[in-house]
């Protein structure tokens, strides 16, 4: 490590021209100056290859970079100061943070960028190719050729390639430039399409070799933006998927119209934030809140769910229509008070780290981490639900009532307790898609007003009473709407969704997987 | 039937909500009979969020302005309603605050759709509405005095500031917007505007979502493809309430840096950044007539007026908030000076009125019934906060009637 810090010093040392130690510190006072001023005084430090800019640069697009009264400059590193040209450490008294604009970003990236190429961190080295080739120059060209004739992790000479390709496509040489056009046509990138057609109006004489690289980035882009649009509906139907599961436990298996399913979600929000702010106090248990947010969820809503079922529903069962408008009443009740508890302003959950960001899926198919993670959890809580259903105890009781209350009572079965147990179960998996929605949606008291509708079409199109009819009902219906956005628009797309579902629902009432036999007559 | 529930729910809920949450405050010392102040904001809903702050902060000037002895004598009672972000109850809301409890000014409304909404009533009962967020204009009624900004007041002037070299030589441009009146007018006129400066039809973007949308992630990665085209591309964002959060994150989750493709929001101030980690938005833009980091002396008391009321020194302040402080104070002038709360008579009072705006300039109300108002941006820091990166000069009077629509031509100015 040493060695190559040491050897990296060196290399910029033998770089560095003897006046360029006067030029940086002549460069510095343009960073204090407007805007105009410090892009000049970046992009100047930029070309100096000097290591002593390094930090100073970092600092200005950190904001840590301050002025003292008589206009030097210095560094803050938490609590302490430093003088850029002494590195004295100073006092920080009378100072003022110089701020930048975007401008002075866009030239600090290509300036950092030009300088980290040849930094020992791979993780810089691969930052810099990056900003090198947004910030692209002809003169990059021989910095890159040597940068790249020295790197050996593959990953970045191939960021580095296509760097050079795009700072070779601003050279005079037409040689260069046709060679730079061959390699970005040969990538898959959408950025390389997009310097590509940049360049068209500069070089009308390459145009066909420019079009033909294009077209061949685009081929290999359709692929992949079928398969981003295939997520996105993928990531749309979990959604769907996790907010309907309670659902099609509560309503398709014991055929209770609950309007108030949307609240228990709304619950499940809501409890995920009081752990967060439960876990606030002990800094070790904060990055697991979310993952402890989910039993809480669902004792929480299962709780409600159960009281409900006790103290309302089981009197009202084989009054359908009374059972809709009190579950209506009861579930404005739970919005009512969670706003009277937390007020109607939105609460903020945070997303953990590794809920952040875009992960680049073979093929740089490029997906947002949060959807991910959703979708592979909408996943485990049908799988758990299926199982609960299938090979428990409960669920065999569960099964019998449904089939035919009478003879599972005579066999011993306490099917109220069954029927409270039931509710609870869908009430919970509701509560569960509270914690999973309060990381895309805002978690306000009418959370779950703008789930219920979707909840009640999936259940419905895929067929009352199948589980295996909601996951395909979710996920059909979130592809179709996001196949269809595009050409139509969020707004339309779900208008001719819902279109869609009422025919299909007016064909086949029982929907896509319609119960066969005696449960179908229940 | 599944479709209507929502409203039919939201409107029994907001009676119900409105029946607990109406605090008026109860006159101890007033002799005279007290003078009635409306407060018209949705205190829930999706547009919550944002409308919250401006009802504590007409609270508060009612507040401030009783311990200064009221006006004419008189003190200041406040009438608070929550039309609950549903715009036909909204109308419903200003007639019982006219006809029942018969009050003088009302403070009210965030979207445009809101305003109409509510418009016919207060020309109906001749009532006086302080509407306190920009907005698209195309609109004059006497019975509306606007304090917030038109069109060329910050829609036009972000737009110029972002294809300029400052802003990024943006040449292509993604319009988003909620999917209501506001955001489709003031596209006409960006449209418009964006043709006038040889901007093509084909590099201009428009995408419109409901109100609380929540799922950007299909139309983030067109606005990527949409700038992927080899031009410059920023994206304007007339985008409404709470729908900002899930949009931002989605933002920062697709990596979209300020530097590649800078946003402009028209409806995002420092109230709506409080929700929101802000550190992968750095850079991003807004467009007001305010930001909380003005330096100024006005600003300075007003902030501490606030977070003393509020009783939190970290609560933030906002443009439509300033707008309100300014209405609000621009109101109790002609008040005193016409000697009579009479709407006829306030209103002939209101033209001509000046205030020294937190904003750090002095407004004055024209007889267009708008402000004149200085123009800044101002980029989204690690903070929440804004630092300006660019502001007018001076004050600018307000277009309401914008020549980038046709229909305007034979209108009169001024």
């Amino acid at each position: 490590m040493k060695h190559t810090l040491l050897a990296f010093l060196l290399l910029l040392a033998a770089a560095l021209p003897a006046r360029a130690q006067d030029a940086f510190v002549a460069a510095l006072p343009g960073l204090a100056g407007n805007f105009n001023a410090q892009a000049e005084a970046v992009d100047r430090l930029g070309a100096l290859a000097d290591p002593r800019a390094i930090p100073v640069l970092r600092a200005l697009a950190d904001g840590r970079l301050l002025k003292l009264a008589d206009n030097s400059l210095v560094i803050r590193d938490g609590t302490a100061t430093t003088d850029v040209l002494t590195g004295a450490a100073t006092e920080a008294a009378g100072t003022e943070v110089l701020r930048i604009n975007n401008r002075v970003r866009v030239a600090l990236r290509g300036a950092l960028g030009r300088l980290q190429l040849v930094s020992p961190d791979p993780a810089e080295r691969l930052a810099a190719a990056e900003a090198v080739f947004r910030s692209r120059s002809a003169d990059n060209v021989p910095l890159l050729d040597a940068a790249l004739a020295r790197e050996t992790v593959p990953r970045i000479r191939d960021r580095m390639a296509i760097a050079l390709a795009a700072s070779r496509l601003l050279a005079s040489d037409p040689a260069a430039k046709l060679l730079g056009v061959e390699a970005l046509g040969a990538s898959s990138s959408p950025e390389a399409r997009s310097v590509l057609l940049e360049a068209r109006a500069a070089n009308p004489d390459i145009l066909p070799q420019i079009e033909a690289a294009v077209a061949a980035i685009d081929r290999r882009l359709a692929v992949r933006r079928a398969a981003e649009t295939f997520f996105q509906g993928l990531s749309l139907g979990s959604v769907l998927l996790l907010a309907a599961l309670g659902l099609a436990v509560t309503f398709g298996v014991m055929g209770v119209i609950n309007m108030a399913h949307g609240e228990f979600v709304m619950l499940g929000a809501y409890t995920t934030f009081i752990v967060q702010e439960a876990c606030r106090g002990i800094p070790w248990l904060l990055p697991w809140s979310l993952p402890l947010s989910v039993p809480a969820a669902f004792l929480v809503a299962a709780a409600c769910g159960a009281l409900m079922e006790r103290g309302l529903i089981r009197h009202l069962y084989g009054r359908p229509l009374e059972t809709l408008l009190m579950t209506f009443g009861v579930g404005m009740m739970i919005q009512q008070t969670v706003r009277l508890v937390f007020g109607a302003q939105n609460r903020e959950v945070l997303s953990p780290p590794w809920m952040q960001g875009t992960l680049m899926l073979p093929f740089d198919i490029p997906v947002t981490q949060n959807r991910l993670w959703i979708l592979a959890f909408s996943l485990v809580v049908l799988a758990l639900t299926v199982a609960a259903i299938r090979f428990t105890r409960f669920g065999l009781e569960m099964r019998a009532v449904t089939q035919k209350r009478a003879i599972a009572a005579s066999m011993g079965i306490r099917t109220g307790r069954v029927d409270a147990l039931t509710f609870a179960f869908g009430s919970g998996i509701a509560g569960i898609a509270g914690v999973a929605l309060s990381q895309i949606d805002n978690v306000s008291p009418n959370l779950g007003t703008g789930y219920i509708i979707d909840s009640f079409l999936v259940v419905v199109f895929g067929g009352v009473g199948s589980l295996a009819g909601t996951l395909v009902g979710a996920f059909g219906l979130g592809l179709v709407n996001k196949i269809l956005e595009p050409w139509a628009g969020a707004v339309l797309a779900k208008v001719f969704v819902l279109i869609a579902a009422m025919i299909f629902i007016q064909r086949r009432p029982r929907g896509l997987f319609a119960q066969k036999g005696r449960a179908a007559e229940a | 039937m599944n479709h209507r529930m929502p409203i039919t729910r939201r409107a029994a809920l907001a009676s119900f909500g409105a029946a607990i949450a109406a605090p008026s405050i109860r006159p101890s010392f007033a002799q005279a009979a007290p003078i009635r102040v409306g407060v018209l904001h949705s205190l829930s809903g999706t547009m919550a969020i944002s409308e919250t702050a401006l009802r504590d902060t007409v609270l508060m000037m009612v507040e401030a302005q009783n311990a200064k002895g009221g006006i004419l004598g008189r003190r200041l009672e406040a009438v608070v309603v929550d039309p609950a972000s549903n715009w036909p109850l909204f109308a419903e809301k200003a007639r019982e605050l006219l006809a029942v409890s018969r009050v003088d000014v009302t403070f009210g409304c965030w979207t445009s759709v809101s305003r109409k909404s509510v418009l016919p009533v207060f020309e109906e009962l001749n009532g006086l509405l302080f509407y306190p967020v920009q907005y698209e204009g195309e609109e004059e009624s006497r019975n509306i005095f606007y304090t917030g900004a038109a069109p060329n007041q910050q829609a036009i002037p972000a737009v110029e500031y972002l294809m300029s070299a400052d802003g990024g030589s943006a040449r292509r441009i993604a319009l988003l917007g909620t999917d209501y009146v506001y955001p489709r007018t003031t596209n006409r006129i960006l449209r418009a505007f964006l043709i006038s400066k040889g901007i093509p039809e084909s590099d201009i973007m428009e995408e419109y979502t409901p109100f609380g949308h929540s799922d950007w992630q299909g139309i983030v990665s067109r606005v990527k493809r949409f700038a992927g085209e080899g031009k410059k591309t920023a994206i304007v964002s007339t985008i409404n309430g709470d729908a900002n959060v899930p949009f931002y994150r989605e933002l920062g989750n697709q990596g979209i840096k300020a530097e590649d493709i800078p946003s402009v929001a028209f409806s995002v101030g420092e109230e709506e950044l409080a929700g929101i980690d802000t550190r992968p938005l750095v850079g991003h833009l807004a467009a007001w007539n305010y930001f909380m980091s003005v330096d100024s002396p006005a600003n300075t008391a007003f902030k501490t007026m606030w977070q003393a009321y509020i009783r939190n020194p970290r609560r933030v302040t906002n443009d439509p908030m300033e707008a309100t402080l300014v209405g609000f104070q621009m109101w109790a002038q002609a008040v005193a000076q016409a000697g009579t709360t009479n709407v006829d008579a306030v209103r002939t009072a209101m033209y001509g009125q000046k205030v020294d705006a937190p904003s750090g300039y002095t407004l004055e109300m024209h007889r267009n019934h708008h402000l004149s108002k200085p123009v800044m941006i101002g980029e989204v820091q690690a903070d929440g906060q804004f630092n300006i990166v660019w502001r007018t000069p001076g004050p600018i009077v307000a277009e309401n009637w914008s020549p980038f629509i046709p229909e305007n031509a034979n209108r009169r100015r001024g």
